[in-house]
């Protein structure tokens, strides 16, 4: 295997192409080409990454954080595109739950994405343009794998934990299967060991936003100087209502009118709820990209453990030496506790060690980037406990 | 033995072989299984419906379950654990026949612990004041308990009996803590213990 330098590169991102900086990129090339679980293969990929916390000298205190559907590398921190906070900013930091001065803290840009890994937006060698809709389909154990290479090339052979929540928590369970050995302890969170019919369903929509928008050209927008604002942004207001709860919605907004004292009758924007919607499309059009984020969904929908693996969970991790800790929200429609619940009866059956919690909140599945303390101090417990067991102190 | 643990746990510690798997349902914050695990190298997991408690013993290292007895055991395999414990809980649950069946199912012994309703007080209460007993041990007044299927010592052992569980040992405590093992029916036992431990198998 072969691995080049971090190094940094400059990416367009939104409408309006605006060049940024995104550091920490990681080409590979493994001694076999990387072969996507569709059939395509590569030479080498990129992966984007970030670290927090220095790796010990027995390389045994690293922790790899995995993002979900729109998430990134960047955990903490200022975010170069957006400029805020990273997503778990709250949680990472000496003596925080991802204690730097104990963990070394990985995280990387999956496989798809567009912050730096390879993806659509990257450029295709054999054209010399950008690759759009010819990138390979991607699955989740393709994004496992190219996080389990960046694990190579820094040297590090087990991992004390993998977490992530929602796609993270796919990531995070596939990584448990796929390399049991190298993961000490896993924490799945709000997350489902295959995407539910209702998921892939409101993944479809958002696609099919992203693809009826004229200016998405068949993929090809960046060539054509188009961008498909308008469809992303729809598909991220269907999406983003499916990350909060009816009652937190009602509870934010209620019938709230935005700014004037009586409807318009019209098809402005009436309700505040609708103004928070816009709002939350316009932004996100700034940072993702519309290819990437129909490959990532894909992912998501042909995410499903017990077929890929040819077996019942149970099987799948029967003798697991993992640990687990599963989390759940009360109010997570997206991603049920009955989901956490499949997991953790399959766990039990295979005498796997096993903790679960579903963690009541009205925030809906968006909770596990919010702060939920009881939700914190079950994370913090299961990596205290795991510290003490992997003699990391 | 080592420190603090609670008497009616140390009790159920002391029936417990070192290395031992063992499950501990209604496990609270985890005081048995840490215990266990500190002091005998217990491999323990537990089941605790309290979600406050399940973190506290998250953060303890010890594996636990959030979840209902009634709807989880059943997804527990045949003899997967040494010991199943269950202290102090099955007068509370809404079908405690099918409950010990599941405990001698999951675990190849049971360690059951229930308070004795049988009790002399418990009877001189309802016998001379004609009122539902509140002693010090079963402190709640019949509208706010949560002991909803009391037995007595003796009512267990028939039930046992009749489950073709068998009781390998029957140990009764007193007002004072200290332990008696007792035979049969346990008429003695029936009357001055407060609480009953019992372990079970499936024979």
């Amino acid at each position: 295997m072969k691995f080049s330098a971090p190094y940094s590169t400059k990416l367009d991102f939104g409408p309006a192409a605006r060049a940024v900086e995104v550091g920490h990129v990681m080409d590979i090339t493994p001694d076999a080409p990387f072969r996507f679980d569709c059939g395509a293969q590569m030479d080498a990929i990129s992966v984007a990454y970030q670290t927090y916390g220095t790796l010990n000298a027995a390389k045994s205190n690293a922790i790899i954080l995995c993002h979900g559907l729109t998430g990134d590398q960047y955990l903490a921190g200022r975010h170069p595109v957006t400029g805020k906070a990273g997503w778990w900013e709250d949680l990472v930091g000496p003596g925080n739950v991802f204690d730097t001065d104990k963990y070394f803290l990985i995280v990387s840009n999956v496989l798809g994405g567009c912050m730096g890994s390879s993806g659509p937006k990257s450029i295709n060698p054999a054209t010399g343009h950008v690759y759009g809709l010819d990138f390979p389909i991607i699955t989740i154990a393709d994004m496992v794998r190219a996080q389990a290479l960046l694990c190579d090339a820094l040297g590090i052979g087990q991992l004390f934990a993998v977490i992530g929540g929602s796609m993270g928590g796919m990531l995070a369970l596939e990584w448990a299967r796929r390399y049991p050995e190298r993961v000490f302890a896993c924490a799945p969170v709000c997350t489902a060991a295959r995407h539910s019919a209702q998921n892939i369903a409101f993944h479809e929509i958002g696609r099919q936003a992203v693809m009826a928008d004229p200016a998405f050209m068949g993929g090809r927008y960046i060539d054509s100087g188009t961008f498909p604002a308008k469809g992303l942004s729809v598909a991220r207001m269907t999406a983003h209502v499916t990350y909060l709860s009816e009652a937190a919605l009602q509870q934010k907004f209620g019938r709230r009118l935005q700014d004037k004292q009586a409807v318009g009758f019209g098809f402005e924007v009436d309700f505040q709820v609708e103004s928070y919607l816009h709002h939350q499309g316009t932004t996100f059009v700034e940072r993702f990209d519309p290819n990437s984020y129909l490959y990532i969904t894909r992912a998501m929908d042909y995410f499903d453990l017990e077929a890929e693996a040819g077996g019942s969970l149970t099987t799948i991790f029967r003798d697991t030496p993992t640990r687990f800790c599963v989390v759940s929200f009360s109010s997570d429609w997206l991603f049920p506790t009955s989901e956490s619940r499949y997991i953790v009866r399959a766990l039990n059956a295979a005498a796997a060690n096993v903790s679960f919690t579903e963690v009541i909140t009205d925030k809906g599945h968006d909770a596990f980037l919010l702060d939920v303390p009881a939700f914190h101090a079950t994370l913090r417990g299961f990596l205290n406990g795991a510290a003490t067991a992997r003699g990391l102190v | 033995m080592s420190p603090k643990l609670r008497p009616d746990l140390a009790i159920i510690a002391a029936l417990i072989a070192p290395k031992a798997r063992v499950l501990d349902i209604g496990c609270g914050d985890g005081d048995l299984l840490q215990w266990l695990r500190d002091y005998q190298r217990v491999d323990g997991r537990g089941i605790e419906i309290n979600q406050e408690l399940v973190y506290r013993a998250i953060a303890r290292g010890i594996p636990v379950i959030q979840g209902d007895v009634v709807s989880d055991l059943q997804h527990y395999p045949d003899q997967s654990y040494d010991f199943v414990v269950l202290s102090q809980t099955l007068q509370t649950m809404s079908d405690p026949k099918r409950v010990l069946e599941e405990l001698v199912r999951i675990g190849k012994q049971a360690i059951v612990s229930v308070p004795n309703f049988g009790h002399w007080k418990n009877r001189l209460q309802l016998l001379v004041r004609g009122k539902m007993p509140v002693t010090r041990t079963l402190s709640y007044e019949w509208y706010d308990t949560p002991n909803i299927h009391f037995c007595t010592i003796t009512d267990f052992v028939i039930l046992a009996e009749r489950l073709g569980i068998t009781i390998e040992d029957r140990v009764v405590v007193n007002a004072n803590g200290e332990k008696t093992r007792f035979t049969g029916h346990g008429f003695k036992a029936n009357l001055f213990g407060q609480q009953g431990v019992f372990l079970l198998s499936k024979k």
